[in-house]
């Protein structure tokens, strides 16, 4: 029973992965493409390893890949947010088609 | 010193935990490990003392943040997804000024990781001295308000973390 939850849950990891994928490829810019692997890789690759976990159990291999789960939560936003922050201030304009951009007029006062 | 024998034990856990199954040989090296990257890692986790957090309540009101988190993350990969897909590419994004009312650094941390996680927004940068947060929106929608620069989806995270680190 375990193993076909792990199964599907699994499937759905590498769906979300698939679609974090698609985004980088269609989104225009670099803050949409974040947000798109940001969001769909972090759930997707949880995903992935929540089935493994379902398959093995509480042995070695499925504590481990608890661990990585806390670990990735952790650290995906981080990453994702320091990338958006570094390309804003080494001048990568957002898309064209961007409403409104309150970050970009104020970044000479919070420099 | 508490501090410390907090941390310690805290590593020695995520240890153990590592090289599960339990053996004698790994346990005691963990002792050695654990006590080195406490010592290490003691300055990074500055901050309130300890003490004052040991409070059941707190400790509640993160288990009810974990569990609308991870709905805010699921509804967010849905909401993704659905934009990835869709053929015209339906997507309005912009970067926006949000206040917070929030101090300290726990709480900071947890709020811009958790809007980085939920539909639609990752945040970009931190004013502490103003408390405003930058947040990137893929769909800039009526859930953002613009004069009183408040987004529903930070209030609500805002409420919960407030009961946790402040």
């Amino acid at each position: 029973m375990n193993e076909k939850i792990g199964m599907v849950v699994i499937v759905l990891g590498l769906a979300f992965d698939f679609f974090g994928c698609v985004g980088l490829i269609r989104f225009p810019d670099v803050y949409n493409r974040l947000q798109a692997s940001a969001k769909c890789v972090t759930l997707g690759t949880c995903g992935i390893l929540l089935g493994l976990f379902l398959f093995k159990g509480f042995s070695g291999a499925g504590i481990k890949a608890l661990l990585c789960m806390v670990f990735i939560l952790l650290t995906a936003p981080v990453s994702a947010h320091a990338l958006a922050r570094a390309a804003y201030r080494s001048g990568v304009k957002p898309w064209g088609g961007t409403v409104v951009d309150h970050y970009g007029e104020d970044l000479e006062n919070i420099k | 010193m508490m501090k410390k024998a907090f941390l310690f034990m805290l590593w020695y856990l995520v240890w153990c935990l590592l090289a599960w199954p339990p053996s004698m040989q790994h346990m005691i090296i963990g002792i050695f490990v654990a006590s080195f990257v406490s010592l290490m890692t003691n300055d990074m986790f500055s901050g309130k003392p300890l003490d004052t957090r040991l409070n059941p309540a707190r400790y509640m009101w993160f288990l009810y943040y974990v569990a609308v988190f991870a709905w805010e993350c699921f509804k967010a990969n849905i909401d993704v997804a659905y934009r990835v897909l869709h053929p015209d590419l339906p997507i309005k994004p912009g970067t926006i000024r949000v206040k917070t009312s929030l101090k300290s650094d726990a709480g900071l941390t947890f709020l811009a990781n958790s809007v980085t996680l939920t539909p639609g927004t990752t945040s970009v940068d931190i004013d502490r001295d103003k408390g405003l947060i930058y947040i990137h929106m893929l769909y800039i929608s009526d859930s953002y308000d613009k004069d009183s620069m408040k987004l529903k989806v930070v209030d609500k995270f805002e409420k919960i973390l407030r009961r946790i680190f402040e």
